[in-house]
């Protein structure tokens, strides 16, 4: 049974060609060069039917990149995304435009991401009644079951997106995406904009669909706390790679990657006390210059001569888990690995 | 600031609550008098044929022995001449009534031609982006780079004198400030998340274009329009004022200057005055609701 | 106990718009001793950013501070003069923002914009200014001082702006630092970073620090007191460990528990119903009535704050006494 997500050494490269000006001047033997930024670099990831799978990073590791060439706004420059086995390509081809639509995007900002001069009623009810999903007539009742599955008041429909709070345009993010039946949703960032009470609202409505809906998530977040309540799995990305992957709560409770290590010691928690902050030194690289080798060996405690030339290749290192770490491969080195981290 | 305070909630660029925006026009007394203005003239416009004394452009119902008579004098067979008549006889509250109306005419439909073909373009240019933007982009600035009296005039030469030939000259001249103007704001809301989340959604281009990136874009083009309805009808009168605009049995307010102005010097100064101050009452209104509007529109410094 | 070097009473911040008045703060008392750190937390429409623009007299028309005291070491600043305040900023009480872009100038050097910060109150000379800029980015920890001096804001990241930012604000070591929000925008390692120099060099030079923020987490890590606000007033105030062990208020009760908590997957997080309110439309009575599941006819009166052990204040009439304690 082919997995529902399936992402096969997925990249996506930006490049800004170079304008006239600079072309003659290459001519002439300038030898200047087109900025390219790899934003995804070499990604292999798989998402089974039914699984909500945490994408963390910080900023410039490329998950907002990676989301949306997931749900198809963006088109990888290199590698395949399979939905349960087939390209976008045969999915248009076997069932139309219409087959693209089952996966989705939840947007992080939820005023933009909603049309301003749309009524929700028609921001719900546009793309079913276009596919053919429902008739014309039904939508009045559709869209207001809809809303009401995501814990609005149906009379709301003949408002404005402007008309509600920020907490309530998330809502009606999420009925959009649902109006048009998807199996896979990407959200990406989708609480990062909302007030911490508001937060818990939807992270509890996303639970409760995916319950009620048996969906797949692809979650999106840079808020450890929230991924780690709510995948099943969760990946970390760095730079435009994945650098570990693991069960979420193998993952937290401990940590393979250097950089997991770090971002999970980072992360400010509730039951702790006041404290001194020790944090991890150094800048996050940009992408117009990453480090050669392991993205990471900058800023890494234990970073070795290897990690500055090779890069480490994402390797199974225990049932269910792989990390992208020079560490792992040497026994020596597993032995500076602090406690429970001796997975050789 | 305050991200904390925000009055109601977070509006987009342009109020979309139009009890509000009436609210905020109606602030400034100058605006709404020009408002006020501009109605009056637009309804004295649409209903002269039923309120001017005489059509003045019925041949017949000119008496030449009326000529050039002084305001407030009465003519051969009794009637009132309330601002004088011109040297044809014409009566000259008529003839500013019917030329009112030309003008207006004019303004409005060039305008609405040339903003509907702009828009088109300067949406479509935005939406595509690539060379479709880069080639009607040229077009454009090509457009844009001449000076508007020359090309009008060019072009009324070639297809000849008639109220139709003015207002596809107009048009030819006007559109391409719609397609910039439109354009801008069309690449801004292009990047926003509600565009991408109706590509997510399959729907077609010519929806995504149609139904959320013209109505968003639209907004700024009001302004715009407005303002240039003034441009418009200030065009068609030099045009007519150079004696290439509308033929002379149809006077707009620009040929009833220019019949006039040859007898400025010699005394009779209503026959042009009046119809300038006409045309000059028409464009200063709507310049003025123009601006009203365009201050009404726009973010302000309060976030 | 000693005097406070900042204290705020009654304070009442109201906007007048067209469209009524929005009361953003109303009724804001704490106070700040030498060298405490207060977190002063609440989501957005709380008016916390408002406290904070008010107590450096920075809140534009159509806005006042309509009533209340603000005591800096004993100086009365509600009603002072500007060019007291002026003096003031910068020298005895600083603050930096969420946007570091706030505070620097897009267009001038960092040194420019340093030895600006430091002749503003102090006669130096260039070179004396210099030098002492040069010390403060290093002491932020930023590497290459010298070289990093003659760049522009825009060639700086994020976190290094943030960085900067936080050494202008201590060039002449204030004895009150206000920080509202300047790590919300950060990544979570850079956040870390700027917490440790915030941490590091108020320790160093005594400065009391206000850090004002909506993550609970990172008040329980730095703060020795915190205070909880909601439309426009404090509804919560004491040492860090009591109202963490023991929230009385039933809206910091209801924070702590929406907070995902490690080993509790799986169970929806407790939620509070409804959403925070807008100032323009503030409920008569306890703002947080509405929301709130204690609630009754006695509600409808506004509450006191109220101690109900040394130091812990709460504004409700239902305070939860008796439930145990929480993360």
């Amino acid at each position: 049974m082919a997995a529902k997500l399936a992402l096969e050494g997925v990249g996506k490269r930006f490049v800004k060609p170079l304008d006239l000006a600079s072309r003659a001047a290459n001519l002439l033997g300038a030898g200047v060069n087109e900025t390219i930024i790899d934003a995804v670099d070499g990604v292999d990831l798989c998402v089974n039917a039914g699984e909500v799978v945490g994408l963390v990073g910080e900023s410039g590791c490329g998950k907002t990149t990676l989301g949306r060439i997931v749900a198809g706004i963006l088109p990888p420059s290199r590698g395949q995304v399979r939905y349960s086995g087939h390209t976008r390509e045969q999915l248009v081809a076997r069932g139309g435009r219409k087959a693209l639509l089952k996966t989705q995007m939840i947007f992080q900002d939820p005023m933009a991401s909603l049309n301003p001069r749309m009524r929700i009623a028609d921001i719900i009810g546009e793309a079913p009644v276009v596919h053919g999903i429902i008739s014309r007539g039904e939508r009045a009742d559709y869209v207001g079951a809809l809303l009401v599955r995501v814990g609005l008041d149906p009379a709301d429909k003949s408002r404005y997106p402007h008309q509600f709070s920020g907490g309530q345009r998330a809502r009606i993010g999420i009925a959009r995406a649902l109006a048009v039946k998807p199996d896979l949703l990407v959200c990406d960032e989708s609480v990062a904009a909302l007030d911490v009470s508001i937060k818990a609202q939807v992270l509890n409505l996303f639970m409760q669909l995916r319950r009620d809906l048996a969906l797949t998530y692809l979650f999106i977040s840079h808020d450890l706390g929230a991924v780690e309540h709510i995948a099943d799995r969760t990946v970390i990305m760095y730079l435009g790679r994945i650098v570990e992957i693991a069960p979420t709560a193998e993952l937290f409770g401990a940590p393979n990657h250097p950089y997991t290590r770090a971002l999970i010691a980072n992360v400010p928690r509730l039951n702790a006390r006041k404290h001194r902050f020790a944090p991890l030194k150094g800048e996050i690289p940009s992408a117009l210059n990453p480090p050669s080798g392991c993205a990471f060996h900058p800023r890494c405690p234990f970073a070795m001569a290897r990690c500055r030339v090779e890069r480490p290749a994402l390797v199974e290192i225990a049932p269910g888990r792989s990390s992208a770490c020079h560490l792992n491969a040497t026994a020596a080195a597993s032995a500076a690995l602090p406690s429970s981290e001796k997975l050789v | 600031m305050d991200a904390d305070v925000r009055v109601g909630d977070v509006g987009t660029a342009w109020p979309t609550r139009l009890t509000d925006s009436w609210r905020e026009f109606a602030e400034n007394p100058v605006a709404l008098a020009a408002l006020a203005l501009v109605a009056l003239l637009i309804a004295l416009a649409v209903l002269s044929p039923w309120i001017a004394p005489q059509n003045p452009y019925d041949l017949s119902q000119l008496s030449i022995l009326d000529n050039k008579l002084p305001p407030g004098s009465r003519g051969f067979a009794g009637q009132l001449y309330l601002l004088g008549s011109d040297d044809q006889g014409r009566d000259l509250v008529s003839a500013i009534l019917y030329g009112l109306r030309l003008s207006i005419f004019v303004g409005i439909t060039a305008t609405a031609i040339a903003l509907a073909i702009g828009a088109s373009v300067g949406v479509i240019a935005a939406y595509f982006g690539g060379w479709t933007d880069a080639g009607l982009m040229r077009l454009v600035d090509i457009q844009l780079s001449f000076p508007a009296i020359l090309i009008a005039l060019i072009l009324v030469t070639i297809l000849g004198k008639g109220v139709d030939k003015v207002v596809i000259a107009l048009v030819c001249v006007q559109w391409a400030y719609y397609a910039r103007t439109i354009r801008s704001s069309a690449l801004v809301e292009r990047r926003r998340e509600y565009i991408d989340a109706a590509r997510g959604l399959a729907l077609s281009q010519s929806r995504i274009i149609l139904r959320h990136l013209l109505p968003n874009a639209f907004p700024p083009l009001i302004v715009v329009a407005t303002v240039q309805v003034a441009h418009a009808i200030a065009l068609e009168a030099t045009l007519s004022f150079l004696g290439v605009g509308v033929p002379i049995t149809e006077p707009s307010l620009g040929l009833l200057i220019a019949n006039g102005y040859g007898y400025m010097l010699s005394g009779n100064y209503w026959i042009a005055f009046y119809p300038g101050l006409a045309l000059l009452l028409v464009i200063l209104a709507i310049n003025l609701v123009g601006d009203q509007l365009h201050h009404v529109m726009n973010p302000r410094g309060k976030r | 106990m000693s005097q406070p070097i900042l204290a705020v009473a009654n304070l009442r911040t109201h906007f007048f718009a067209r469209a009524g008045v929005i009361k953003a703060v109303d009724g804001v008392s704490f106070t700040l001793r030498a060298g405490e750190v207060l977190g002063l937390v609440g989501e957005s429409g709380s008016g916390k950013s408002v406290t904070a623009c008010s107590i450096l007299s920075l809140i534009d028309e159509p806005g006042r501070i309509v009533a209340g005291s603000i005591q800096l070491d004993g100086e009365e600043l509600v009603g002072c003069a500007e060019a007291r305040m002026r003096s003031l900023r910068g020298c005895k009480i600083a603050m930096i923002f969420q946007d570091p872009m706030m505070t620097l100038n897009p267009v001038l050097r960092i040194d420019t914009q340093m030895i600006e910060a430091i002749t503003a109150h102090e006669k130096v000379s260039r070179r004396a200014a210099r030098e002492r800029a040069q010390r403060a980015l290093e002491a932020v920890g930023i590497a290459s001082a010298p070289e990093r001096l003659r760049a522009y804001p825009h060639q700086f990241s994020g976190g290094m702006r943030q960085r900067v930012a936080i050494a202008i604000a201590l060039l002449h070591r204030p004895q009150v630092l206000i920080a509202d929000e300047p790590t919300t925008a950060l990544d979570v390692t850079i956040q870390s970073q700027i917490l440790a120099e915030v941490q590091g060099l108020c320790a160093e030079s005594g400065t009391a620090l206000v850090w004002i923020t909506h993550d609970l987490a990172v008040v329980a890590g730095l703060a020795d007191r915190i205070a909880v606000m909601y439309a426009g007033r404090i509804v919560e105030q004491g040492p860090v460990d009591a109202v963490f062990a023991r929230p009385l208020h039933p809206y910091t009760r209801g924070l702590i528990g929406s907070l995902p908590v490690p080993g509790q997957r799986d169970a929806p997080l407790t939620q509070i119903p409804g959403a925070p309110p807008s100032p323009a439309r503030l409920p008569p009575g306890c703002a947080f009535a509405p929301r709130c599941g204690r609630a009754d006819a006695a509600c409808a009166a506004a509450p006191d704050m109220i101690d109900h052990e040394p130091g812990h204040a709460v504004r409700c009439w239902h305070p939860d006494l008796q439930s145990k304690a929480m993360a």
